[in-house]
């Protein structure tokens, strides 16, 4: 009764919103109930519901990004940097005037575009787990003192906070870049400040409440230290949350990153990330267009497979958390 | 509206704009010699002495803090050592280039984002829903440099039909538009089908249908006020993504606007420039937010009293 087909009427849409989960979870118990547990059908459907096919693409080409960048020196064909002059502006295999010599074709220096799309990869991703990690201590962090010190700390760590999100970080990013230069150290740590703010607000909000729960009082209570308090009982209670702020920020950090070295004033060469080809390859969209596309569909594949899996996670994990 | 709610929100705003210039003054001095800085390497001694003097950089930190606080209100930024001007004459020249763009942008991507979110939560769960918020995540997903490039691949570099570079006639608007709203109206679109779906939720709502009051009235008069109240908290937000993606979409279409200046001024280290920029975005950002957290609190009675007893 409750496809989409059959409730056709508005109203009962809407009234029946909330009714539908539960009318469908009795539904389903009946079901089970009447018939076999092991029905081979039903566990596949099961099995389809946890798992909807679309995430575990998402999941399994975002394994397959992880193997390539870990392996990077393995499986690349050629060195990321080797320069053929011969070899100039090569198109594709699949292409006219191409050979398997270069899958993905070459650059303008006779560089091969797979060796060079594999390093980036490695790059990219590189920088964006460590920023998303850097982000989620620091925040994580912040938001602890602030919670625990309340106060002047806490005022600190809001006033921080509040700064951070009246102006795009991005902006922030450009004008770090801009007066201190760039080098790859303060280019990861600039990633890793991507982001701090939500971390920092989730645990602050979360552990204020935790504090207040039986635990947390029962814990201190017994005398335990407040550090032992934050990590080994608050932090695995919220942890859910701030996973699924991991799994939004990531892709964030990927653009970020790529953006930045697009427009020239991230990573720079000889070093090579997915944005850094791109903003290169751009200069020779009219004769060589594969230089741009395999790392743009890279970058567009590895965000939309995060988006799709952070999705899937925060609906596990914690679906209160919804948009 | 109370007295207290509008001064804590000036307060707060002003707050923000301190905070920004002292974090610039920080890594000013941070980074360095900033007459030096200011003026570039190819500068006469003379000139960086009297840099100095002026921006007072010989006397102790706390008075160049004070310095440098009252230089920045009284506009003096110094010059862009790429052209010599002042920095302000040099950015205040590109910013109706950069307004148009956006303006144009923000218009479109209203048309396009509300409706879709509308649509998408009058269908929740069906296969109408589904289809457009794969399209928006997907809109999400592809990075406004790659949207561009791609577009002029396919219309300026195939088709021939449209310029990739410049800004002079309505042909010029058409692709970095789309660039830009694509993203936008993804984000729009999902906030709007959340904040729709929250309100159609509501007790509310519920009594309404089953007081006999038509659907489409029930959605006119009912759920779209209240989740156009949700919908104005975006628009903060919504003005920084369109600053964002304009400084990237700027840089592919060759656009004579803002967002280039300010990434050739990174890349060039001209620190002028850059202030002058930075100050200028915070600057509308704070009086956005400001706008938006006044105009909620107008909209919506509940959140001023909450807000306003708040610690």
């Amino acid at each position: 009764m409750v496809g989409p087909k059959g409730s056709g009427s508005p109203v009962r849409r809407a009234i029946g919103y909330t009714m539908t989960n539960k009318l469908k979870v009795e539904s389903t118990l009946t079901l089970s109930a009447e018939r076999p547990q092991n029905d081979f059908r039903t566990r596949i459907r099961r099995f389809f519901e946890r798992y909807p096919p679309l995430s575990m693409i998402a999941a399994l080409w975002l394994v397959f990004m992880i193997f390539v960048a870990v392996f990077a020196p393995l499986i690349s064909p050629y060195d990321f940097t080797a320069i053929d002059l011969r070899a100039r502006l090569q198109a594709p295999a699949f292409m006219a005037g191409g050979n398997w010599n270069h899958p993905f074709g070459t650059d303008d220096l006779g560089r091969d575009v797979l060796s060079r799309l594999i390093f980036s990869i490695r790059m990219s991703l590189l920088i964006a787990f460590l920023g998303t990690i850097i982000g989620a201590i620091l925040g994580t962090s912040l938001g602890f003192l602030a919670a625990h010190f309340r106060g002047w700390i806490d005022d600190i760590v809001m006033a921080g906070i509040d700064f951070q999100a009246s102006l795009p970080f991005f902006i922030i990013a450009l004008a770090f870049l801009a007066f201190l230069g760039n080098n790859l150290v303060l280019f990861i740590g600039l990633m890793g400040i991507y982001g701090w703010e939500r971390y920092a607000r989730l645990t602050r909000g979360l552990t204020l409440a935790a504090m207040t729960h039986g635990y947390a009082v029962a814990v201190n209570t017994l005398g335990a230290t407040p550090i032992r308090i934050y990590l080994r009982h608050i932090l695995p209670n919220i942890s859910s949350a701030l996973i699924v702020n991991m799994t939004l920020n990531f892709p964030g950090t990927i653009i970020l990153e790529s953006s930045l070295s697009f427009l020239g004033i991230g990573i720079q060469p000889p070093l090579t990330s997915l944005g850094n080809m791109l903003g290169f390859g751009r200069d020779y969209l009219t004769t060589a267009w594969w230089i741009t596309v395999s790392p743009g569909i890279t970058i567009f594949l590895a965000t939309l497979a995060m988006s799709i899996l952070g999705d899937w996670v925060r609906d596990r994990l914690d679906p209160t958390l919804g948009l | 509206m109370s007295f207290r709610f509008i001064v804590r929100k000036i307060f707060r705003a002003l707050l923000t704009i301190w905070i920004i210039v002292t974090f610039i003054f920080i890594v000013l001095r941070i980074s360095g010699d900033s007459a030096l800085l200011i003026y570039g390497p190819d500068v006469s001694a003379k000139a960086l002495a009297t840099l100095r003097k002026v921006w007072g950089l010989d006397k102790p930190i706390w008075q160049q803090y004070l310095i440098y606080v009252s230089s920045v209100f009284h506009g003096n930024f110094g010059n862009s050592y790429l052209d010599g001007r002042s920095a302000i004459r040099v950015v205040a020249e590109r910013i109706p280039k950069t307004l148009s763009l956006m303006w144009v942008t923000a218009v479109i991507t209203l048309l396009i984002g509300i409706p879709a979110g509308i649509f998408s939560a009058l269908h929740h769960n069906t296969r109408r829903d589904r289809i457009t918020m794969t399209l928006a995540v997907m809109g999400l997903s592809i990075p406004n440099f790659f949207l561009g490039v791609l577009l002029i691949l396919l219309f300026s570099v195939s088709l021939r039909l449209l310029p990739s570079a410049g800004s002079e006639t309505w042909k010029h608007y058409i692709m970095p538009v789309i660039t830009m709203s694509t993203a936008e109206a993804a984000v729009l679109a999902r906030f709007t089908r959340s904040a729709m779906l929250e309100v159609l939720n509501q007790p509310y709502i519920r009594t309404a249908i089953s007081r006999g009051v038509p659907w489409k009235i029930v959605v006119r008069e009912h759920a779209l006020p209240n989740a156009a109240i949700s919908i104005v908290t975006m628009v903060g937000f919504f003005i920084g993504s369109l600053i964002v993606g304009g400084v990237i979409t700027e840089n592919v279409f060759a656009w004579p606007g803002v967002g280039r200046l300010l990434v050739s001024s990174v890349a060039n280290r001209d620190l002028a420039v850059v202030q002058v920029i930075v100050l200028l975005i915070s600057l509308s950002m704070v009086t956005a937010n400001l706008i938006v957290d006044l105009a909620y609190g107008w909209l919506d009675p509940r959140v001023r009293d909450l807000r306003s007893e708040e610690p």
